[in-house]
């Protein structure tokens, strides 16, 4: 296969070929759409079963580390879509001891420090569910964390959560069997997201890297407007996982 | 290259439009509206992804073609979506249609 420059020879121009790019980026997205969509319509008929267990699983996530993270996220979705320009402009700048530096590479930085931020506070909120015996699994306890508080733990917060437990209890007997199906979906659901955004990174150190080589300019910049289109797609699945997981039953 | 490049400007308005919408969600998850907390939360969010896609994806300068795609996304997922929910709601006999299957002799009290 010929090739001129960036050009394929199979495209008539470099504008025809970029469409072609993002086309084929957006029909995998609508896998992606369809993908995610299940596990959302498993969500929703799991939580219209057994809301009461949804409600006390979701009210035991952090939201200010959740919320925290949207913010990140949105913030990572700005600065690649930043990248974007950057490229699309060639926008070259100096950055002090580091000389001429071109501004997409910059962004991409940014991007996956960001992105890198909010997996590791994702880890954080892994362990504390670890730490609060919440694993679906022979070890799984609702009950764990307001029985054996930690020193650490606000005394007010477990009176709170003991006597939440007690009226769920009293609704739903099983509720230590229904609350591990919120908390399949809930590592089920933000694992794979997160493996998306490990996926992403990938990608951005890949351009990164692509952008130091001075790869992309305003007549070339396809692979980073497609991995762009991945990672918005990847913030818009996080923007409705977190009102969906995160905040269930917070006006109780 | 008739390429429309979006301006930061945009960009910055968008991502402040989303902070906002974050605010909302979860301002309005404290308050109780009975059965519309969720109606709620579902409607910021997909506010808040409609202007993802159509700024940060560029979905609103994209070719028409693209936009088919785009849409028919989101009515391939309004199929699943629909069937199933309806065949969930229409179950016979009508009391096991969403009643929870009896699972706790599988785990200890």
């Amino acid at each position: 296969m010929h090739r001129t420059g960036e050009l394929y020879g199979h495209f008539e121009t470099l504008e025809q070929q970029k469409e072609t790019a993002t086309l084929g980026m957006w029909v995998f997205l609508v896998t992606e759409v369809l993908f995610f969509g299940g596990l959302f319509m498993t969500y929703t008929i799991n939580r219209h079963a057994f809301s009461t267990a949804f409600g006390v699983g979701s009210n035991t996530l952090d939201l200010t580390l959740g919320g925290g993270n949207t913010v990140v996220l949105i913030l990572s979705s700005l600065t690649m879509a930043m990248a974007v320009w950057s490229a699309q402009v060639g926008k070259v700048g100096w950055f002090g001891i580091f000389g001429k530096v071109r501004w997409v590479s910059i962004f991409l930085i940014a991007t996956l420090v960001l992105g890198t931020v909010f997996l590791g506070v994702k880890v954080v909120e892994y362990k504390q569910k670890f730490d609060h015996h919440l694993v679906p699994g022979r070890g799984f306890d609702i009950r764990y964390r307001s029985e054996h508080p930690t020193a650490s733990d606000n005394p007010k917060e477990i009176a709170a959560e003991k006597e939440e437990l007690e009226k769920a209890f009293a609704k739903d007997p099983d509720i230590n069997a229904h609350a591990q199906l919120y908390f399949s979906l809930y590592f089920g659901m933000t694992g794979l997201h997160a493996l998306h955004m490990i996926v992403g990174a990938g990608l951005l150190l890949w351009l990164i890297k692509g952008s130091f080589a001075g790869r992309f300019t305003p007549q070339y910049n396809t692979p980073v407007e497609v991995v762009g289109l991945y990672w918005h797609f990847v913030d818009i699945v996080w923007i409705y996982l977190f009102p969906l997981l995160y905040l269930i039953d917070r006006h109780q | 290259m008739s390429e429309h490049i979006v301006s930061p400007k945009v960009y910055i308005v968008i991502f402040l439009a989303l902070m906002v919408g974050t605010t909302a969600t979860v301002w309005a998850a404290y308050q109780n509206f009975g059965q519309f907390n969720i109606v709620i939360a579902l409607a910021i969010a997909t506010f808040k992804a409609t202007l993802v896609v159509l700024y940060f994806m560029h979905a609103r300068y994209s070719p028409k073609r693209t936009q088919l795609v785009i849409v028919c996304s989101v009515f391939w997922l309004a199929i699943m979506l629909a069937m199933t929910l309806t065949d969930y709601d229409t179950r016979t006999p009508r009391d096991s249609r969403l009643a929870p299957p009896a699972i706790s002799h599988l785990f200890r009290a």
